[in-house]
């Protein structure tokens, strides 16, 4: 079979790419000056020689470098990301406990601004140089330009200082011990105004993209077939025109979604969410390496996990790719 | 019975377009059956009277007086549903691009079966009944397997075919042909051609065909209009327009056109210009972790003489390899094995630097005139950055492009100008020019005219042949149109499949074919009979 083979062969390469990936990162990390022990002895106030020796010791820091590497490596293979030593508790698990919360919000996003940048594309494209394209594209224009955090802010200011619609930060109501139904609506309440302001951004992308796309798609000879069968306008652009269209959207969709984990980092921070987007920034902050390489790690292979996806999708979608002598 | 029936019609161009009219007062009929040719060459409006009877004006053209009576209305002037419902089923269209005509994301049976649904026809499983019975009709090998085949699986005829499909789905009366079979090789033509008669001989359709070549004009049509700047110039049935020209520009595209005329080959017997031995050149396709290889042979094992002051006329069809061979005596592709000696280097043994060195020996005029030139240097750039990296002093290669421009009939002053100050045929001269100023020993024509209309094809031929006296150029004429190669030509050499099947002179090949693909070629040249009784 053709697409499992693919899968297969994408799956093993995918392997290897993430073994390299987590051998760089590692480099990286370790080529920045100062190490954990000294942050760790810091924070605790009492920074003699011996304590930072101890606890060097206690995590393998006074190792040679290569022994640490060969350890690292081992783990990974065996899913063993550490224990961070600043969290007190283990990598996997603090990675775990994080991921659903940004991957809600971000899969959201996601969902929002293609699905709403596709539509006002095609929208914008059907009237192109009529009002409704003139609206859509400067409203369009104005959501790129805006930066982020600030769009962030303003929402919180108006919808949930002002206006008292929607909780501004937080993930769900602290201590209301919601069960089932009412914990999920309570999610979806904290979800709305991140979703939203991470969304419009993307939302701009894609829709531009789709309309440039669309008008490029109108004047190819097969539209012209279409039309000389008589079909309507509105089935030309649905069948014709967008399936064509689509093709580059998927492309820069694709990418995106790669940074679906680590890309949210601005958001989070704004909103108070508790993701993997804050989990990095706080790590990095505190060299607290085991973390930052497994959130690293974990970022990577969500890249490749939705590269696969796209590519699944654009053979969904192009039948010419898969067929190719 | 006329179905259609054009009255003064004109069509009104955009402000600022190079005339004000695309066609101007045009009168004609169409009856029932009838296959009406019109013919022009490009610019001539012939394909605008068509896309206005289709309501496929492009932006900004619009019909301006006049009307065309269909089926009882005047359907210029029908509302925008009426047209629709017209199109595709009482009128229907076949387009010049079998390439791109067909959505290459959908299946060929749901496009064809697309045509019942936009007119509401038959159930959503009687239309795939339908379009299987279609795929039959226009003998698509494999129905079965072609309903579900995307575009891209099929070649250049057999869209073309599945294109027809579509047209004929709900027997329109009126079929518009537009340069139909332009894009297809000669043998492909032939097929489509004869398709397309016996589709009008079951129908009884009336067929509108526009075409800018008179042999295939000799080969389907029953009436003939021929349009210039617009205007219909002359008109008549095939057999008066063909052989009794009454129009100044009638007679030149019927002189334009290459007959079956065979020109005596010159005698040549001097020193080769190019010695090609056992050259071999193999493509590998595809290939991966999971995938297996596939090897295509472009160049079987090929040897060929071209002696100086030679033509020879290389033909084939698309994927016969010829064109791969052309490329690899310029070695613009390395070849996996044999030798190509060009006035004592073999070019195919060449490293990179020898290959540099030796390059301005071997020089090549392309098909495309208006993408082979940089359209932001000037001619004199065009001309003198070859000589200049070769060597010649900057002044000396000035002169030369001057004198050459004048060579190639454009005039020692054009040489200052842009590319895009030219037309398609003087740009082909300045592509001739660019060779010659590198004072090769070989030229290969890789298409050099195809791209060209009659008229203008005529002239850059004639510019070749007057050359090739004056300086004794030996040319590798690379071309799919057997009637072009047989004007220029010393001798021929035919590939098919990367294998040469046939070489010999001009007139040896063309009256006296070997192979039986020589022969097919032959046969399938639109207009054959028609070149021969008017001799």
């Amino acid at each position: 079979m053709a697409i499992a083979g693919a899968i297969l062969s994408r799956l093993l390469k995918a392997a290897i790419t993430l073994l390299a990936i987590a051998i760089l990162n590692f480099f990286l990390v370790h080529a920045a000056p100062g190490d954990p022990a000294a942050v760790l002895a810091g924070e605790a106030g009492a920074a003699d020689e011996q304590m930072i020796a101890d606890l060097r010791a206690q995590f393998g820091l006074d190792q040679p470098f290569y022994v640490q590497l060969a350890r690292y490596v081992g783990n990974i293979v065996t899913l063993d990301l550490g224990y961070s030593f600043r969290q007190g508790q283990p990598v996997l698990e603090l990675i775990l406990e994080r991921l659903p919360a940004t991957l809600i919000l971000t899969l959201t996003a996601f969902w929002i601004s293609l699905v709403a940048g596709v539509a006002l594309g095609v929208a914008a494209s059907a009237r192109v140089g009529k009002f409704t394209d003139t609206l859509i594209t400067g409203t369009a224009l104005l959501f790129y330009a805006t930066p982020l955090y600030w769009a962030a802010l303003m929402a919180v200011l108006v919808f949930s200082v002002q206006l008292g619609w929607l909780p501004g930060f937080g993930y769900e109501t602290v201590g209301s011990g919601f069960g089932g139904l009412a914990r999920a609506l309570d999610i979806l309440k904290h979800l709305i105004l991140p979703a939203l302001t991470l969304g419009l951004f993307f939302m701009a992308v894609y829709m531009r993209m789709t309309r440039a796309s669309m008008l490029e798609v109108a004047q190819q000879d097969f539209v012209k077939t279409a039309r000389a069968k008589g079909l309507n306008p509105a089935t030309i652009r649905r069948r014709h025109i967008l399936r064509n269209a689509l093709l580059p959207v998927v492309t820069l969709a694709g990418l995106q979604a790669g940074q679906l984990v680590g890309g949210a980092v601005l958001t989070e921070t704004v909103f108070a969410w508790p993701g993997i987007g804050r989990l990095m920034f706080e790590s990095l902050a505190a060299r607290d390496y085991n973390t930052i390489l497994g959130v690293f790690l974990v970022s990577a292979a969500m890249v490749i996990v939705f590269n696969i996806l796209t590519d699944l999708v654009y053979r969904l979608i192009d039948p010419r790719i898969g067929h190719k002598a | 019975m006329s179905v259609l029936k054009i009255s003064d019609l004109s069509i009104a161009l955009p402000k600022g377009a190079d005339r004000e009219h695309a066609v101007s007062q045009c009168s004609y009929e169409i009856g029932a059956g009838e296959i009406l040719c019109v013919v022009g060459e490009s610019g001539s409006g012939k394909s605008m009277t068509a896309n206005a009877l289709m309501g496929l004006l492009p932006e900004g053209v619009r019909v301006d007086h006049g009307t065309a009576e269909f089926g009882g209305k005047d359907i210029l002037r029908v509302s925008e549903a009426e047209q629709r419902a017209l199109r595709g089923d009482r009128i229907a269209m076949i387009f010049q691009e079998p390439m791109t005509a067909l959505n290459p994301l959908m299946r060929i049976g749901d496009q064809i079966a697309e045509v019942y649904e936009a007119h509401n026809r038959h159930r959503p499983a009687e239309r795939r009944e339908k379009a299987l019975e279609l795929i039959r009709e226009v003998q698509l090998p494999d129905p079965e397997k072609i309903i579900r085949a995307y575009p891209f699986q099929l070649s250049g005829g057999q869209r073309q075919r599945a294109m027809i499909a579509m047209a004929l789905a709900l027997e329109p009366e009126l079929l518009i042909a537009d340069e139909p079979t332009t894009a297809l090789d000669v043998t492909t033509q032939a097929q489509i051609l004869k398709l397309i008669l016996d589709l009008r001989e079951k129908h009884g359709m009336a067929v509108m065909f526009i075409t800018h070549d008179f042999g295939v004009v000799a080969e389907i049509a029953d009436r003939v209009i021929v349009m210039r700047y617009g205007e219909i110039v002359e008109r008549g049935t095939a057999a008066e327009v063909l052989e009794n020209p009454q129009h100044d520009y009638t007679r030149r595209l019927l002189d334009a056109i290459p007959t079956g005329m065979v020109p005596q080959s010159v005698e040549v017997a001097k020193a080769p210009a190019l010695e090609i031995r056992h050259l071999k050149k193999t493509y590998n396709t595809g290939g991966g972790l999971f995938r297996e290889a596939r090897a295509v042979r472009a160049i079987d094992d090929v040897s060929l003489t071209i002696s100086r002051g030679e033509v020879l006329g290389l033909v084939g069809e698309s994927g016969s390899g010829k064109s791969t061979l052309g490329r690899a005596v310029v070695r613009l592709v390395t070849p996996d094995s044999g030798s190509v000696m060009v006035g004592g280097t073999d070019m195919a043994a060449l490293n990179d630097s020898e290959l540099r060195a030796a390059r301005h020996k071997v020089q090549m005029v392309f098909q495309d005139p208006y993408a082979s030139l940089n359209p932001r240097h000037r001619v004199m750039r065009a001309l003198t950055d070859g000589p200049i990296a070769k060597g010649v002093p900057k002044a000396q290669a000035r002169d030369r492009a001057r004198e050459l421009m004048e060579t190639v009939g454009l005039g020692a002053d054009a040489v200052d100008r842009f590319p895009h100050e030219f037309s398609g045929g003087q740009r082909q001269r300045i592509g001739i020019a660019r060779a010659l100023a590198m004072d090769p020993e070989l030229i290969i024509a890789d298409e050099a005219v195809s791209a060209l209309d009659v008229s203008i094809q005529a002239q850059v031929l004639d510019l070749l042949r007057d050359l090739r006296q004056r300086f004794d150029l030996s040319i590798l004429f690379i071309t799919h149109d057997l009637r072009v190669g047989a004007q220029l030509c010393d001798r021929i050499a035919v590939m098919q499949k990367g294998k040469l099947v046939e070489i010999g002179p001009v007139s040896e090949v063309f009256l006296n074919p070997q192979h039986d693909y020589t022969r097919t070629l032959l046969d399938a040249v639109p207009g054959g009979g028609w070149g021969q009784a008017a001799e």
